[in-house]
This record gives structure tokens, sequence and C-alpha cells, in this order.
């Protein structure tokens, strides 16, 4: 199965027979627009923002935060780092980056459950049966996608994992999940072109059929995916998803694992255009062995891989405006427990945060000496996400109607941590 | 041969020169092999009267529309009724026989009969069985359970459990039973196999069964406690203690993984084992322990959630706390509402709750009195018969409205945030599964082969879209429904491209070699696809599609790749 540029097939050719029939109302940006797109231009201080998703909820009190001294401080030792905070020995490479990245050593949130904190974390809000919010992603999407006319690839991909949902947005905001070896199934229908489009325009009569008959708006979501779908399959920006293009010194760099190579495709992708990357790094739920898990498995891999794509982006220009995210669902209890472990714990922990204009090299806030409390001024997922999107000049006072007439903001109301803005 | 036919109509002479029937597309399903023994039960009487509860359903949500001032949408059109309750019951699209059959039927209570064949007559036990098996299956250990390397799960013998206890008409309150206190192995063929064994085999090991607690008490009485387990819950009355307490239940059972049954050769064994307090060693008064928001160290022992205490002892000739469980689940009411708003949300798209498992105080349902009622009926009337419950939600007006939504009901709309009221039918996408059943039974000619072999081949190709999360609680995520992913797999998948295949053999080259005008061809298609006849532009637009090809069967080919895509085919209206 070829699952690369589909064969046969030319955009331009493909798109003229589009051209002039009828096509979907809600196509018509598809089918109007230039198709001359300049796919191969790369697009430079574009905003973007780089999600590192740390599935489980990570140890921020041994990698960010380190208690030396507590009985919850736990074996690691702090080191100095480029930047003006201590963070675990174990993340050499990434002391050498955190003059370019900042922590918030002040989270304090209230969900514990994994669901939840997962949910929370993602979109600012707190689980409501009435209502599903769209995630950070889904968002980023939606403002900053709308503004891209010639991307041509879905302005929200996950890269090994699932992410949130676009809620309410509708499935046009849809994460789009890859493996992290950036393949992509199914994009060859290995027929000729024209033939294709003959299908293609077959189906948009069906698709407006169905849709007119007003058989609600998940049917008129439908044809929008087919339109991104058709959109993706033809367009020479699928390109970014080939990692092994890059050189073999380039992907040692990143890690020859999952999450290096997931690494270097958010690179690519966001050098592509693509306003938001979700990159997932699972296996944090430690509740037992958790020392030597994260010293011999998860720290390793996330020092090699944030260090490197946090190192690239500065010296390819592009960190300036593109935001990295670090964090999970929750941080973990400073309490070690019977299993040498640690439980689910949302008061007080860290996420780590950076480019796109952030103020660089600092840790905001402090936790207690044992790790159990924030001391002074505390921060929420709405707070963070906030400053996130204000960094994207997403504009924060926007609101959006969730169908009911119940306006929800961007960013649910969050202030902004003032101490990140430069 | 499952020939679909039904009751005794004669429907066959009714098909019109039209539609011309002479080939079906493929209604035969062969299934030979591991054929269930199952209990030949009577067709009801079709010309019974409609249930009385169905009645009461209907006047319950009539008194919600009127005081919402929601107009219904008129009744669906009986292709759409007919795919739709194929879909919900057997999990797959009705074939071209199937749907010609019901619409030429000239019973008075046709509907009845229909849902009365599928869900009693012995040509579809072993369809119903499996449908159920997958709902079920996906609802007990995930898309994903019994996938992955580190797990217990045999998810084969779920199956098996399920698909007996759905083709035997196992009363609803035994399965709970079974699956609350099941002993023994996970593995067909396995020395001491019992497949209910696999629903908790992951669930109890870490974390004093933590896993075991929040999911028996959210499947089967619709109560969300996991969040107590650390804190006062946000939302509900739940205390700590409460979690703890029905913890406390699932401290006897242990699952032994198969390197500990090496003797037997089992691949993992679920047991009960007496139980002594960690601190006191103590078996007779064998409490737990949990620590407190403020650190301090608390004590608890089984007590059910309305309030019913057992026994403490921990031996399990004393008391066996699965059982005592058990007993007191299927005796709840909680059990009862929560089986009826599953239902009621599987054929209706949506429960009176959202989440649908959760009926917690915090949690309004939309429409109490009838989530009451028929949780009531369901233990009083159906004595736990599911399939009764199936029949008056199916039956109902609700049901058999129509997905056109109109100017007088537009606002009932819970994609919006409003709570359903169930005016108009609601559109949703087919499930993977169904999908899946639904392109096979229009593609494949001859058997199957086995129903391990054809789960097997199922179970490979719903992998694409399974992603897990990997945390405790198990969460998983299907990145089908509606994405890119879904769409590109149904422009350019294998399944479809066999589905479209018209080479030698194929389902389209035998229609070709039937006979007939591309006329007819172009209608057997809609009717596979759709339940229904096409307009004259879409017989235009297959016609003109025909043409451009070098002979009928490419053109076909076309026809029937465009019908798949399309969103009425893809969604349940």
């Amino acid at each position: 199965m070829n699952f690369r540029t589909p064969k046969g097939m030319n955009r331009r050719h493909f798109m003229s027979h589009l051209a002039g029939a009828s096509a979907l109302a809600a196509s018509a940006h598809m089918l109007t627009r230039t198709v001359e797109a300049n796919a191969n231009k790369l697009v430079k201080n574009q905003k973007a923002a780089i999600l590192l998703w740390m599935g489980g909820g990570p140890s921020s009190i041994d990698i960010w935060d380190l208690k030396p001294g507590s009985s919850n401080g736990g074996p690691f030792k702090p080191i100095a780092t480029k930047g003006d905070m201590e963070i675990c020995e174990h993340m050499p490479l990434m002391a050498q980056q955190m003059d370019k990245m900042s922590l918030v050593r002040s989270m304090s949130t209230r969900e514990a459950d994994h669901m939840r904190g997962r949910y929370y974390m993602h979109t600012g809000f707190t689980p409501n049966p009435n209502i599903t919010h769209p995630s950070y992603g889904s968002v980023v999407a939606h403002e900053l996608g709308a503004e891209r006319p010639n991307l041509e690839i879905p302005a929200f991909i996950s890269v090994g994992g699932a992410s949130e949902g676009p809620g309410f947005l509708g499935m046009a905001y849809a994460p789009f999940s890859v493996d992290s070896n950036g393949r992509v199934r199914n994009l060859d229908m290995g027929i000729p072109v024209n033939r294709m489009s003959q299908r293609t325009l077959a189906l948009q009569m069906m698709e407006e059929k169905f849709i007119k008959q007003n058989r609600g708006p998940a049917a008129l979501e439908h044809a929008k995916v087919i339109d991104k779908t058709l959109n993706l399959m033809t367009s020479k920006q699928m390109e970014a998803f080939r990692i092994e293009k890059e050189d073999q010194k380039m992907k040692e760099r990143y890690g020859e694992n999952n999450f290096g190579r997931g690494c270097l495709l958010a690179r690519r992708l966001v050098e592509a255009g693509v306003p938001f990357v979700e990159v997932n790094l699972g296996g944090w739920d430690n509740h037992q062995n958790i020392f030597n898990t994260l010293q011999n498995q998860r720290l390793p891999q996330l020092d090699q891989g944030m260090s490197a794509l946090v190192d690239d982006l500065a010296s390819r220009g592009m960190l300036d405006s593109t935001a990295i995210i670090w964090m999970g669902e929750f941080g973990r209890t400073p309490r070690i427990n019977g299993n040498t472990g640690r439980d689910h714990w949302a008061r007080s922990w860290s996420v780590a945060v950076g480019g796109a204009g952030l103020k660089p090299g600092i840790a905001v806030g402090q936790t207690n000496e044992d790790g159990t409390k924030v001391e002074g001024q505390s921060w929420t997922s709405q707070d963070l996400m906030a400053t996130v999107c204000q960094s994207l000049d997403i504009d924060l006072k926007k609101t959006f109607m969730s169908g009911n007439g119940r306006p929800m903001k961007i960013a649910n109301g969050g202030k902004i941590i003032e101490d990140l803005i430069s | 041969m499952a020939q679909a036919t039904i009751s005794n109509g004669n429907w066959a002479l009714g098909v019109t020169a039209l539609l011309a029937v002479c080939f079906l597309l493929n209604t035969s399903q062969s299934y030979g092999q591991e054929t269930q023994p199952v209990s030949h039960r009577k067709l009801a009487n079709p010309s019974e009267a409609l249930p009385t509860q169905v009645t009461r359903i209907n006047e319950l949500i009539e008194r919600d529309w009127a005081e919402y001032e929601l107009k219904p949408s008129k009744e669906a059109t009986d292709g759409e009724w007919c795919r739709r309750v194929h879909l919900d019951l057997i999990g797959r699209t009705p074939t071209v026989d199937e749907t010609i059959a019901f619409l030429k039927s000239k019973e008075e209570n046709k509907k009845q009969a229909l849902v009365e064949e599928l869900l009693y007559s012995d040509d579809y036990t072993e369809e119903f069985a499996r449908n159920w098996t997958t709902v079920w299956t996906n609802l007990l250990i995930g898309r994903t359970g019994g996938t992955g390397n580190n797990s217990m799960i045999n998810r084969e013998g779920m199956q098996k459990y399920l698909r007996d206890s759905f083709a035997r008409e196992k009363p609803y309150d035994r399965m709970v039973h079974d699956l609350i206190t099941a002993s023994g192995t996970t593995a067909p063929g396995d020395p001491d196999f019992n497949g209910a064994t696999n629903f908790l085999i992951d669930k109890v090991n870490e974390e004093d069964a933590t896993l075991a607690t929040s999911s028996t008490t959210r499947i089967f009485l619709g109560l969300q406690v996991q969040c107590a387990q650390c804190h006062k819950h946000p939302f509900n009355e739940w205390e700590q203690e409460t979690y703890w307490q029905m913890n406390a239940f699932f401290r006897q059972v242990k699952a032994f993984p198969r390197r500990v049954r090496a003797e037997t050769g089992a691949n993992a064994e679920l047991a009960d084992q007496d139980f002594a307090s960690r601190r006191r060693r103590d078996f007779e008064e064998a409490e737990i322990y949990f620590e407190s928001r403020n650190g301090t160290m608390q004590v608890a022992w089984p007590v059910f959630v309305d309030g019913t205490a057992i026994d403490r002892s921990g031996l399990v000739k004393v008391v066996n706390r699965r059982t005592e469980l058990a007993k007191l689940t299927t005796s709840s009411p909680f059990m009862d509402m929560t089986i009826a708003n599953r239902m009621w949300a599987h054929f209706l798209g949506y429960g009176f709750t959202s989440p649908v498992d959760d009926l917690g105080p915090h949690n309004v349902p939309s429409n109490p009195e009838l989530l009451e009622f028929l949780g009531s009926e369901f233990r009083t009337a159906a004595d736990y018969d599911i399939r009764e419950l199936m029949k008056w939600i199916i039956l109902s007006k609700p049901y058999s409205l129509s997905s056109r939504r109109t100017k007088a009901n537009e606002s009932d709309d819970p994609l919006q945030g409003v709570s359903p009221r169930f005016s108009h039918f609601y559109i949703r996408q087919m499930q993977p599964e169904q999908l899946y059943e639904s392109l096979l039974v229009n593609t494949e000619a001859a058997s199957r082969g086995s129903y391990e072999e054809q789960e097997r081949r199922k179970s490979g190709w719903l992998q694409q879209f399974n992603r897990a999360f990997g945390t405790d609680e198990g969460g998983e995520s299907t990145d089908f429904n509606g994405t890119i992913p879904q769409v590109l797999m149904m422009f350019n998948g294998d399944m479809i491209k066999e589905a479209t295949r018209a080479e030698s053999g194929s389902v389209i080259d035998q229609m070709v070699a039937a006979g007939g005008s591309p006329k007819e061809k172009v209608n057997k298609l809609f009717f596979a696809g759709l339940s229904r006849a096409p307009t004259s532009q879409e017989s235009r637009m297959a016609m003109g599609l025909i043409g451009s090809q070098p002979n009928l069967g490419e053109g076909l080919r076309d026809v029937w790749w465009v019908i798949l895509n399309s969103n009425e085919f893809i969604f349940n209206h």
C-alpha cells in the first residue's frame, strides 16, 4: 500500500476537475481557493504551539521542583541549569536549554482523576454532563487555522496518542492522530484522477441532499471532514509527515524512540504551518517503583527529545513564534507511598512552558518545603491556557456560543500569568 | 441459510420487476460451526396488542413535548425504520431482501413482527448475540481490553461468556450476578473456564482493587464513586468512606496470572481467598484502611451504597463478600434504572442522563418518571428479560420518528447542550463494528469461517482506530467517529476496496452476470446501502458514472463507492 504521495495524483489537475462543479456550501472555501498555494514555502513566524502531553500524571516534584532535605524528596538531586532554576539531575540536556524555557512551580488544580484531569488540563473546563468543551488544539486550530487558507493538512495533529476532542466546535477541528513515524494510512485511492473526481462530485451531490433534509449538524460535519480529507490527499504538504527525510544525525539527536520521533515530527509539522501539535509520552502513572522507572525509562527519553526540540526550534528561529507546553493531568503526591511510588496529586505541581515570546529562564512561583502546598499565588489550567493563547495572539475576549446560547470564553476566563510576560 | 424472510409473507412474489431481486447481494450467512444451543422460544403472535409499556412510554414522552412546546417530526419511512432496527438490534444494515420483505409486507403489525423476528427467531440468534456481545465487551473491558501484552484478560473468553448469555436469553440480573461473582479461569478450553472472570481479572490486583470498585459501581449501578476515593465528591454526597466501604467488597478476590497457575496450564484465574486486616491480621473483623484527606488513617468494612452492612468477617466460608455484593446490586433499583437508561441510550442515541452511567443525585434525569417506570417494569413485568425492554423502546413513538428536524423541534438538539426530548430521531455515526458487519453482509459470498476467526479478523481491523491512554483507569478513545482517518478508510481502505471490487467472482461481478438492466442494479445498490430506491437525480448521477466507464461492472464500482461514502450510509438515521 502506498501511504505517501497520492499516486497518479496531481493537485492542480484534480482541482480543475472539481472547479465549477456544484460544491457543498460548507466547502466553498476549498474550491474557490487558489489551488496553486505555495505549498513548499516555509512558513516562518507563524504562531504555533506544541503540547508535550505526559499521560498518567508526571511526578513534577522529581523533575522540575525537587525537595532535597525533605522526606518527600526522593533520591534525585537537583542540578544547576542555564536558566534561573535547578532541575533534576537526570535531565542534564534540558538543563542546558532552561535559558529558553520556564517553569510554573505553583500550579494548583482540583482534578486528580485521570479522565477528569485530562479533560480539565486540555480544555480549561471541568467536565460537564451537558456540554463538551473544545480542547487546546481545537481552539488553536479554530483560531489560527482559519487564517491559513494555504494550510492543506489538519490544523491540529496529535502524535502517538489521542488528545482530546473538538467538543462543540465540531469534527472539522478534531485532532488528526498519527503514530510517531508519521504514517498516514489509506492515502491512495488507486484509480485515475478524473475517475476520482467524478466519484467525489457524485458524493458531494449525495452529501448535500442529506444535509438539506435538516438531519442536524453532524451531517454537515461529515461533509466538512470529507472536504478536509480531499484537501489532504492531494497536498504536497503531506511531505511534512515524512520524518525519514531527516538525516540520521537529526534523528539521533531527537532520540530514536517514539517520543523523540514525535518531537521531530512536531517540528516538521510546525514548519509546514500546522498551528497545533500534541506529542504524547505516556507511562507516568507511577504508583509503584517510581524512581527506577523515572531514572531508567521516562526521563532519559524526555530529556533527549524535549531538549532537541527546544534547541532545534531555537536554532531555526522558530522558538520565538512557537509555544511549548509540557504537562500532564496532574502531579504526584509529595509523600512517597508504601510501594515506592507516588499517587495522584493536583494541589501543588509544576509545568514547563516557553517559546512564542514568553519570558524564558525563570521559575514562576514556589511550593513549600515538603512540596505539599503552593506558597503565594497559585495558577490553574485556565490561567496557563490564557497565557499560552495570548502568546499565540489569540484574542482571549473572544466568546464561543455553545449553541444553546451559553457563552464560553476562550481559556474559560483564565488570568494571565504576568511573570511569564516579558 | 438464514433466509431473511418476515414470517410467512409471500414477499418473494411481491418483489417488483423494478427491483428484480433475482440475485441477492448476499443474505446468506453460514453459521454451520459453533452454533449455540438456544431455547426455541415461540414467536409471539404478531397480531398481539402493543405492550402496555409502549403506551405509557408514549404518554410520558408526549407530555414532555407539550411541556417544552415541541412538535414531533413525522414518522420515519419504513425503509429508514427497518434500517435502524437492524443496526441497533443485530449490528448491521438490512440486506436488500430484508428491506424489500418489510416494505412489501401488508401485515397490520409489521413493525412488531419484525422486532419479534429479530429478537426471537433462530435465524437471527447468532447475529443478535454477536451484536450484544460486541456492545457489552466494549462496555466491560473496553475496545482494547485483552489486546495488550500485560493484560490477563482473554477477550475471546469474555466474548464467549456474553455470547452464550445473549443467545440463551439469560436474565439480566443473572448476568450481573455472574460478572460480579465469577471465579475460575479466563480462557476457553482451560480447566475451570469461566469467561465472566474476564470482567474483573485485570481490575482486582492493582491498588487495592480500585478499578473493580469503580467499574462495578458505575456499570451496574450507574453510580460514579471513584472521585470519592481521595476526597468528598465535588458534586454529590459520596463521602470517602462510601467509596472504601464499596471497595471492601473486593478484598477477598485475587487474580492469579498464568505463571502462578503453571501447574494447570491455565492462562489466569480469578479466585476468592480469606482476607485478614493488614495491621491486626484479623480475619474475623477484617477491616481495610484508607487515608483521609487530612492524613489520618481510617478503617472501613463492606457497606453497600444504600447503607446495608454485611458481616465483617474476611473468611470466605463465613461470608463471600462478592456474593453479598451481587445480591445487593441485583436487588437495587439503581441496577434497573441503569440498564433502562443504557438501553434507551442505545436505541435513541441519548439516555435520560449524561453520561449515561451517572445516576447520582447531582445529575437529574431529563425524564425521571419515564426512567423509573422503565426500570421498575423491567424488574416486575419483564422479569429481567432484556429483550422485552428492547421491544418496548423500539416500538415506542420516539423511536419511530424521522431524523428530519422541523422548525417546531430544531431546538431539541442535545449536541447544543440541552437535555434530549426525543422529538425527532438523533442521527449518529455507526459504531466501527456496525460498519464492519454492514460492509461484510454486502460483500462476502462464501462462508466466513469459524466464529473465532471472524472475530479475530474484525478485531484486527478495529485496532487501527483504538488508542489507549495508558493510565490506571484503562481510559481509551476511538479515532473512528467522524475523523479524517475514518474518511480515508472509507475512501481508500482495504474493506472498501474489497467491497467495490469488480473482478471475477466479486459481488459486483456476480451482479453483472445475473443480467438485467443497469438501472435495476443501481436500484439494488441503493437498497443495499441506504434501504431505499434512488431519487431520479441520483439515478441520473449513477447512470452518468456508469456511462463514463468502459463497462457496467466498473461503473457499478463507482456507484457503490459513492453510496458507501455518503453521510446517509455512515449515519444511523
